[in-house]
């Protein structure tokens, strides 16, 4: 069942030089899987998650021949519309704790707040789905955690709060923006795989938006590979090495390795990349 | 190069290195590896000159260092993990090259800036930019040009790819290795990341929680041959993640 489906989408932004274009027509279609979105700063990726939650505004301009989300359309939404779906039907994942939450809010309330905006739900209620919500992200001890405020936890478990806060609605869409960026090595793989739980108890989709193209390549279903606003390449989980686009190859091969025996890491030739296109 | 014996580093009540030692030669590259919390940074900062309290013995390139003393520049300079971070946003490039040499009245900056450019792969024509019109990976670039304008021969660098796609991270690796090479510069590198250990260093040493795990040469690495469970467990991380 297709859970998302965008064709042609296009961000422009104004600048002195006339519109610069950062998402150049991108067409792709989303399930109930976890489809990875890899590219370097400037690719567009973040652009298009972005362009997803409806959350580019003025004086950026979004077009799409079609971007429908459950049979929904999302173009021209009016915002109240679109505010009752954010949150609630799909939600957003950011790259560092540190800046998402809020720094004076205990960290329950937060969590509690998207409740409180599309439920009806009281008090009590609300609270115990809080609780639920940091179980599912394997905090041992809910209750303390609640009560805390942001700067009182570690950087994982500021991510886990973050994707607590997220799941509390058990949204369909899930976007993460480079989710475990800021975070430790240690702690990246605990993550990812609570976010992989959670997607596969809950059948949500997943859009892991990342520039670790190894890591996308462990967790997604599928691999969308992006390069100046558009998509190079598609694969599968499984067909990393298979992957014949010369920007996809450069990238592989510039990641330095364990047994690392190479004098001089390979760069990727942009010019060449740039005469290719 | 670089002796540390027995160091011992408390903030108030909390110790947070418990006796670390270890040597690094001149010309050689270190690395020291562990988690967020396990001392690694603090160790660079006491190197530095930037930790009150500490004891046990430090030298760099032969000379000791006392409570409260600050290494000299000349000696020693540190690389940052966030480019964006790290330079003045106001200042230009050629501000940001030419201050060390204000400060130590050497001449010929007009030429030595210019040098330093061409030595870290940065066109002349970036010279009079500021930092918001550089990517990341060249403002890494001026990043470590102005730690090596005094011409020291240890850098401390504190995870310094980490910011940067990988890519760029490829360009500032190569980059760090054939300057290493040519200048015959001691590092001592600290990181999570032990595939750039791999490719930059000679030996290591595992922390955890302030302690020495392990010691390894980077051979060792290569070929999974960590003797220690937490050595193991971090190699078996960074290769299934």
């Amino acid at each position: 069942m297709t859970l998302l489906s965008v064709e042609n989408l296009r961000v422009t932004f104004p600048s002195d030089q006339g519109p610069v274009e950062v998402v150049k027509g991108l067409s792709f279609s989303l399930g109930r899987e976890r489809l990875g979105i890899v590219g370097e700063s400037g690719s567009g990726k973040s652009m298009t998650g972005r362009a997803v939650m409806g959350l580019i505004g003025k004086p950026a301009r979004v077009t799409a021949d079609r971007m429908e989300f459950e049979g929904q359309d999302l173009r021209n939404l009016p915002e109240s519309r679109l505010r009752a779906l954010r949150g609630a039907r799909m939600s957003m994942v950011l790259q560092d704790p540190k800046f998402s939450l809020n720094p004076v809010i205990r960290i329950g309330d937060q969590i509690a707040e998207a409740l409180e905006f599309h439920t009806a739900l009281n008090a009590r209620a609300r609270r115990a789905k809080v609780l639920e919500a940091l179980e599912a992200v394997r905090i041992d001890d809910p209750e303390r955690v609640a009560r805390q405020y942001p700067h009182e936890v570690s950087g994982g478990m500021g991510q886990r709060v973050m994707i607590a806060m997220m799941v509390v609605m058990e949204p369909a869409l899930m976007i993460a923006d480079e989710p475990t960026s800021a975070l430790d090595v240690s702690v990246r793989g605990q993550v990812l795989d609570i976010m992989d739980d959670l997607v596969r108890r809950r059948g949500m989709g997943l859009m892991l938006i990342s520039h670790d193209l190894n890591m996308v390549a462990r967790w997604c279903d599928r691999i969308l590979v992006m390069y100046q606003g558009r998509i190079v390449e598609e694969l599968g989980a499984g067909q990393l090495s298979a992957a014949s686009h010369p920007y996809t190859r450069g990238l592989l091969a510039s990641v330095p390795r364990i047994d690392e025996d190479r004098p001089r890491l390979p760069v990727l030739d942009r010019a060449a990349l740039e005469a290719a296109r | 190069m670089i002796g540390i014996e027995n160091l011992v580093v408390r903030f108030g009540p909390t110790t947070v290195l418990h006796g670390v030692s270890f040597d690094v030669t001149e010309g050689e590259s270190f690395a020291l590896v562990g988690e967020s919390g396990s001392g690694k940074s603090t160790i660079l900062k006491a190197l530095a000159g930037q930790v009150q309290d500490w004891s046990g013995r430090m030298t760099l390139g032969g000379t000791g260092m006392k409570q409260g003393d600050a290494p000299h520049a000349r000696q020693v300079q540190m690389v940052f993990q966030d480019p964006y971070g790290s330079l003045h946003p106001r200042r230009s490039v050629d501000d940001t090259l030419s201050e060390p040499l204000a400060i130590h009245r050497i001449g010929n900056r007009d030429a030595r800036v210019l040098a330093m450019l061409d030595a870290v792969g940065l066109p002349r024509r970036f010279r009079f930019r500021l930092p918001h019109q550089l990517s990341g990976g060249q403002r890494q670039r001026v990043a470590i040009a102005r730690a090596l304008m005094l011409e020291p021969p240890v850098l401390l660098l504190d995870e310094p790819t980490s910011a940067l796609d990988v890519s760029v991270q490829a360009e500032i690796l190569n980059l760090l290795k054939g300057l290493r090479e040519e200048k015959n510069l001691t590092y001592l590198l600290v990181t999570h990341d032990l595939p750039v250990v791999s490719f930059l260093c000679d030996r290591l040493a595992i922390l955890r929680q302030g302690r020495i795990e392990e010691r390894a040469n980077v051979d060792a690495l290569r070929e999974g041959r960590l003797t220690t469970p937490y050595g193991r467990e971090l190699f078996l991380r960074s290769t299934q993640g």
